[in-house]
């Protein structure tokens, strides 16, 4: 063996132990027993918790701005410049800035979630607004309906799947970057948890946790996407 | 003075060219009336306008000149008085045919509980022989079970006019035929008014009281109005035997093919010709429409 003892303690470890781990780990998922050592279900949940609580401001003010912005060619004139260059910003760029402004790790965490998921939200809200069909839209203008009625009981409806579509895209870029926000930021979270066992060169757990990123990444997605499947319609 | 239902008062339709030259002049100077309960057809080229007049009377699109009174109040923006049936159908497809039914009804009586609505809607998708599809989804209908829907969602608001652009243009002539049959039926328990634009030489005499001729754009213009005579309750098979039909079909025809490019962008002469067929000069002369028409002055 050419290898010395050092590198063999930081094989990449057989399936079997991960395995093993998993268990131990899923068996007790929410043990507490001080700053660094969480169960897994503990760590996944704080990133869940910011993920959903950046996502969902995102989204209130997401939504109703790309409407505005769909239905008005104006609006959409003014605002277009300022979405094409804040849009391409690494949400990350956010953190230090963040940081200083809110002065506050999580929350700075929350924003940099918040940032991210707003532009496929607003994006695809104001092209599913603006694309919605003439006729449709004629139909409610011969039926007198006010402009409020008009955007809740048909360009909602109709523009809905590609509002869905931007929130999937949304979420999934939300759980990328929550992992990178939280190796960042530190203290909680799955993204603080990976970092930690790798300082520990516990491989199994970085494994194991790098599986259950996968893992609550698609099972956020298979939501959005059963929702998706309840607004969608055929022409 | 005495006023029509609906009058149209010298309209004009211009849109601006895209790059500051001429710009188009889609017609020019359209004036006639109708009254109400009349059953009216516009026959034209492609092209030459038809649609944008429907829009201006539906009150989606605005005249360059010229104004429109219904009940001797002006038309301005679209008003659920003047029901519009599209030629794609125009249903809201994440709607069943009765939510569709009901979105007009519901817009229409706003007080109504959820109950009326209902049975209202209900009944007019009888009327149009769709009660078992009132569950599906417009993808999941036929294209002339669709333009029923649509037909039902209109007459069901009860609007004083009813604008039809080519609204059976994309059906077979079978389908087509039969909801013809069913727009009859229709039209003759409300009595609605009813402006259509239409292709099919064939659905207008079937269909109209009179039918209104126009020329081919731009500066087009609505040259002549045919009454039709023949006596209703009408039927497909019916019309056919009508002395009157064929010299009106030949006169209609005979304007689409050769009046209606002659006449075209002549100016001055403003006044619609209106026509009249008299099925008691039948000479058979049917070849030569104009042999029989007895013209009486505008
Ligand atoms: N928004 C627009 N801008 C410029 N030109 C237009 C616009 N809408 C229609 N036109 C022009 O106006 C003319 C009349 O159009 P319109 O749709 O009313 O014709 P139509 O008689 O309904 O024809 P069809 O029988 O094919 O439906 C056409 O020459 C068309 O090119
Ligand atoms: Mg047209």
């Amino acid at each position: 063996m050419l290898m010395g003892g050092a590198e063999q303690e930081a094989r990449v470890p057989p399936p079997s132990d991960i395995i093993a781990l998993a268990l131990d780990e899923l068996g007790n998922p929410f043990y507490d027993a001080g700053p660094n050592d969480k169960g897994i279900g503990i760590q996944l949940g704080y990133s869940i918790y910011r993920v959903m609580a950046g996502f969902l401001m995102a989204a209130a003010i997401a939504i109703p701005i790309g409407f505005v912005v769909g239905m008005s060619p104006l609006m959409y004139k003014a605002l277009n410049p300022f979405i094409q260059v804040l849009r391409p910003i690494s949400p990350l760029a956010w953190m230090p800035l963040a940081l200083f402004v809110i002065k506050d790790s999580e929350a700075s965490a929350i924003f940099v979630i918040f940032i991210c998921s707003i532009w496929p939200m607003l994006i695809n809200t104001a092209f599913g607004v603006a694309s919605v069909r003439r006729d449709w839209v004629n139909v409610a203008r011969t039926h007198e309906l006010s402009p409020f009625k008009t955007a809740l009981t048909v360009i909602l409806p109709a523009a809905a799947p590609t509002i869905l579509t931007g929130m999937r895209i949304s979420i999934g870029i939300a759980w990328l970057v929550i992992v990178a926000a939280e190796m960042l930021v530190g203290g909680t979270g799955i993204g603080y948890y990976v970092w930690n066992e790798w300082n520990n060169l516990d491989l199994a757990s970085v494994i194991f946790s790098i599986l259950m990123i996968g893992i609550v990444g698609m099972v956020l997605d298979l939501m959005l996407s059963a929702v998706s499947r309840f607004v969608q319609y055929k022409e | 003075m005495s006023h029509s239902f609906l009058e149209i008062q010298g309209l004009s339709k211009r849109f601006p060219a895209a790059n500051g030259g001429e710009g188009l002049t889609v017609f020019e100077n359209v004036s006639l009336n109708i009254e109400k309960g009349e059953f009216v057809c516009v026959i034209g080229h492609s092209g030459c306008g038809k649609s944008t007049i429907l829009n201006v009377l539906a009150g989606l699109d605005e005249a360059s000149d010229g104004l429109v009174f219904m009940n001797g109040k002006e038309v301005a923006g679209p008003s659920l008085d003047r029901g519009v049936i599209f030629q794609n159908y125009s249903l809201l497809p994440w709607l069943s045919s009765l939510k569709n039914v009901e979105f007009g009804v519901k817009a229409r009586w706003p007080s109504w509980s959820k109950e009326q609505i209902r049975d209202h809607s209900m009944r007019y998708l009888e009327l149009v022989g769709l009660k078992e599809a009132a569950l599906r989804k417009p993808a999941e209908l036929s294209g002339g079970m669709r333009q029923r829907v649509s037909i039902a969602r209109a007459f069901a608001t009860q609007p004083q006019l009813l604008l039809m652009d080519e609204p059976f243009g994309a059906l077979d002539a079978l389908t087509r035929g039969v909801i013809q049959e069913e727009l009859i039926k229709i039209w003759s328990e409300s009595k609605q008014t009813v402006f259509m634009i239409t292709h099919d030489v064939d659905e207008a005499i079937l269909l109209s009281d009179r039918i209104l001729l126009m020329t081919n754009g731009p500066y087009a213009r609505i040259a002549e109005s045919v009454k039709v005579s023949i006596p209703r309750p009408r039927n497909r098979n019916s019309v056919i035997h009508d002395p009157g039909y064929y010299k009106i079909r030949n006169h209609l025809v005979d304007f689409l093919v050769n009046r209606s490019k002659e006449l075209a962008g002549a100016s001055g002469a403003e006044a619609i010709e209106t026509v009249a067929v008299d099925p008691a000069h039948d000479d058979g002369a049917v070849r030569a429409p104009e042999a029989v028409l007895a013209k009486t002055g505008s």
